[in-house]
């Protein structure tokens, strides 16, 4: 079962639809890697709402999407981690250290927002302060 | 009680059908919504582990009767190289496949029994129990 991954500005949106194999996984994190470069992304949302279960494999690979767009530019996001599934997730003992979850997809875009407007302003040299 | 599913496993998505199956089992049991992912969690990581070190095993689903509590019984097992030290593999963080290292640790936290015996080079079998909270 093939994510689909839609293109929204300047943001790149996994929507994961059913349960994924390993392969799926697999396969996702290298389309999103590759397709932030191809589009020149500052964002990734990754929306787990359809996931049934997280178990080690699927953490490690959203931890891995994530590091690995950071590497590239992007910021990543993962939304829609189900009350069930953080459950389970905290009984594992499996966490997205240094990975930003929020609650749901608007919340992903204004995360998102925020954290390419930091950046740009990072970017940009500083101006004097005071009376200059 | 009851009968017992087998279920073989020899490719990720059997994986997939292994914890949908045994998530659907847990519901019939009456397990909480909650209880049934963490069981499909469980049987997740000790499908996966059959996949990438025996290559193929089988997983077989049942419910189990306690004195007046219910629950599911999961039971792995393969003929795969079997687990030379398990002392270590149970160990949290601890992989020899550059995984988490939480597979069987993992679903050992999941589970309210569980017990694992490997001879290697004859294989591994891992039988696990989750009981229903008494309402």
């Amino acid at each position: 079962m093939e994510v689909p991954i839609l293109r929204q500005g300047q943001y790149l949106i996994a929507s994961i639809q059913s349960a994924l194999t390993d392969a799926d996984l697999s396969h996702l994190r290298e389309a999103l890697i590759a397709q932030v470069g191809r589009s020149r992304c500052r964002g990734v949302i990754v929306d787990v709402t359809a996931l049934d279960v997280m178990d080690s494999f699927a953490v490690r690979t959203l931890r891995d999407i994530a590091h690995m767009a950071r590497l590239r530019g992007a910021e990543t996001v993962i939304v829609g981690i189900q009350p069930d599934v953080a459950f389970a997730m905290v009984q594992l003992g499996l966490t997205l250290k240094g990975v930003a979850t929020v609650l749901d997809l608007e919340e992903g875009l204004a995360f998102l927002t925020r954290r390419t407007e930091e950046r740009t302003l990072e970017a940009k040299p500083k101006k004097p302060s005071g009376r200059g | 009680m009851g009968e017992e599913l087998r279920l073989p496993i020899a490719a990720d998505v059997d994986v997939v059908e292994a914890r949908q199956q045994g998530r659907a089992l847990a519901a019939v049991a009456g397990f909480s919504s909650g209880e049934q992912t963490v069981i499909a969690a469980a049987i997740s990581e000790i499908a996966r582990n059959i996949l990438m070190y025996a290559k193929r095993g089988e997983v077989t689903l049942s419910l189990s009767q306690n004195g007046d509590r219910q629950g599911v019984v999961i039971i792995a097992v393969d003929q795969g190289p079997g687990i030379p030290d398990i002392e270590r593999a149970m160990q949290y963080g601890y992989s020899t496949s550059h995984g988490v290292g939480a597979g069987l640790p993992g679903a050992k936290r999941l589970m309210d029994e569980f017990e694992l015996k490997s001879v290697p080079g004859q294989g591994t079998t891992v039988i696990m129990k989750k009981w229903r909270r008494a309402i």
